[in-house]
């Protein structure tokens, strides 16, 4: 166990009985159900597109694109995205239409720690299609302590 | 004045698709940190992005504390009819901040 | 007077080491080339890079008139575009009528109480970062350019001499990080060269823009080292040799960096 962790350890235990229960896996998939009801979700069309390797979890950019022709009968309605371990499991959704032209959204979010990013979008026929990536946060050097 | 930069081209083709890019001055402060003092810090966030061309909405996204602070965001738009585009930002603390810009479409 | 004439030998020992560097092809890295793809784009676009937020902030306090004689900046300086283009490029330097040279904070402060007869703006507040970034922005594209004036000369040196003294609980010197083992990693990330090309910075770590001073402070607080007062002139001395060590590098102002 090195400093760092033990030390993020130590903090965790100090700030738990104020602190907010961290997202889990199933906290992500509970989440997720909430969004999609009972409705399949299947793997594709989406594209998730994060930096490989993230320099500074506190803003690494995120752009999703869904395949869609994006017309009035066919288009994305949707797009969500989801985190394993933030403090909570949602990150953003929006919502969009036929009048986007291209269903493609870009923003920058916060990670706390390596995990797996979830992006699911919703189709205008009712349907789910989704991508997922896992991301590696390195830890930053030198940090700022507070004087 | 918010502090607010947007990107939109000022003039379109009929039909084309464009970027829209926006960028606010917001902490985004999430609510999950101690202070100096070992306190909460109180949750301040942008709660909402809206986006509407000619009055009808055209693109929204409900934030979360896990988006950075000073959001950025970016969307496309079909270039229907010459027009304004409205951005719309809402959250915590009474916070509602609109910008415009002008978009002719040829 | 023996030990301003070794210090002006240095410099020139410096200069004359630099120069011939600079004739063999320019192996200096600045921190924008050792960034991932993502975040060298955040910084290159301007809709992007967080920091034009703040030049943007900058420019309306330009315009905005404060202290008792109720000027603004842009009452006596006009445009910046014009009045301010290669100022960042040659600071710190030795305002007229002074002895001591000030970094582009310090310069900014000193209008404050001469001209403006304002309170001087605090170290690293929002008003005074947005006034440097939007300072520093007019130099962009534009080459390191220190002043020839020989009365930088002494401060300098010293500004070297602090560079390469150990300190700290770690007894670890700026060179032993980003002479001798810049380009390597510590924790996940690449150790830069330390060339102040891009201040005020955004960095992603603060989530806010900062200054080249906050930026020392943090790697002096990293080796465990106490901080020097925010109005100690080590960081004005610290400064000139680093901005001598960046000479002819590009101004990127408003940097972005993790």
């Amino acid at each position: 166990m090195d400093r760092r962790r033990f030390l993020a350890g130590t903090a965790a235990i100090v700030v738990l009985p104020f602190g907010p229960a961290s997202a889990t896996p199933e906290a992500m998939a509970e989440a997720i159900r909430k969004v999609v009801g009972d409705a399949a979700v299947t793997e594709g069309r989406v594209t998730l597109d994060l930096p490989p390797l993230i320099e500074n979890g506190n803003t690494v950019p995120l752009v999703v694109s869904v395949e869609s022709p994006m017309t009035v009968a066919d288009h994305v309605k949707a797009i969500h995205v989801f985190n394993e371990k933030n403090p909570q499991p949602n990150v953003f959704s929006a919502r969009l239409s036929a009048r986007n032209g291209k269903a493609t959204v870009g923003t920058r979010i916060k990670l706390g720690d390596s995990q797996k990013i979830v992006a699911i979008a919703e189709t205008s026929d009712g349907k789910f299609w989704s991508a997922s990536a896992d991301v590696i946060v390195t830890l930053a050097a030198c940090l700022e302590e507070s004087t | 004045m918010a502090n607010v930069l947007v990107n939109a081209p000022k003039t379109a083709k009929r039909g084309a698709v464009v970027e829209i890019k926006a960028l606010i001055l917001h902490p985004m402060e999430t609510g999950f940190r101690p202070g100096t003092m070992g306190k909460i810090i109180p949750r301040n966030i942008i709660e909402r992005f809206t986006a509407t061309w000619n009055d009808a909405e055209i693109f929204s996204m409900d934030m979360s504390p896990a988006i950075s602070a000073n959001p950025f965001v970016s969307f496309f738009a079909m270039a229907a009819e010459s027009g304004t585009v409205r951005l719309r930002w809402t959250g915590d603390e009474g916070l509602v901040v609109e910008e415009r810009v002008a978009i002719a479409v040829e | 007077m023996k030990l301003l004439r070794i210090a002006f030998g240095l410099v020139i020992v410096f200069a004359a080491s630099w120069a011939a560097a600079r004739v063999a092809t320019d192996k200096r890295r600045s921190g924008h080339q050792d960034m991932g793809e993502a975040l060298q784009k955040m910084q290159d676009d301007d809709t992007a890079n967080p920091g034009m937020l703040f030049v943007q902030l900058g420019g309306q306090f330009w315009a905005k008139a404060a202290g008792a004689a109720d000027k603004s900046c842009a009452d006596c300086h006009g445009s910046a575009a014009t009045s301010m283009k290669g100022v960042a490029a040659r600071y710190p330097a030795i305002p007229q009528g002074a002895e001591a040279p000030l970094d582009l904070e310090g310069r900014i402060n000193l209008c404050r109480t001469e001209n403006q007869k304002a309170e001087r703006l605090p170290p690293e507040s929002r008003e005074l970062l947005a006034l440097e970034a939007y300072v520093a922005h007019q130099s962009r594209g534009m080459p390191i350019a220190p002043p020839a004036d020989p009365r930088l000369g002494a401060f300098r040196a010293r500004g070297a001499e602090i560079y390469r003294a150990r300190q700290g609980q770690l007894n670890l010197s700026c060179a032993i990080c980003h002479d001798d083992n810049a380009g390597k990693k510590l924790a996940g990330v690449t150790i830069p060269e330390a060339h102040p090309t891009g201040y005020p910075i955004y960095r992603l770590e603060w989530q806010a823009l900062g200054s080249l001073k906050r930026r020392l402070r943090n790697c002096l607080v990293g080796i465990r080292a106490e901080a020097y007062a925010y109005d100690a002139p080590e960081y004005v001395m610290l400064e000139l040799f680093l901005m001598d060590r960046a000479r002819g590098m590009t101004l990127e102002s408003p940097g972005v960096r993790p």
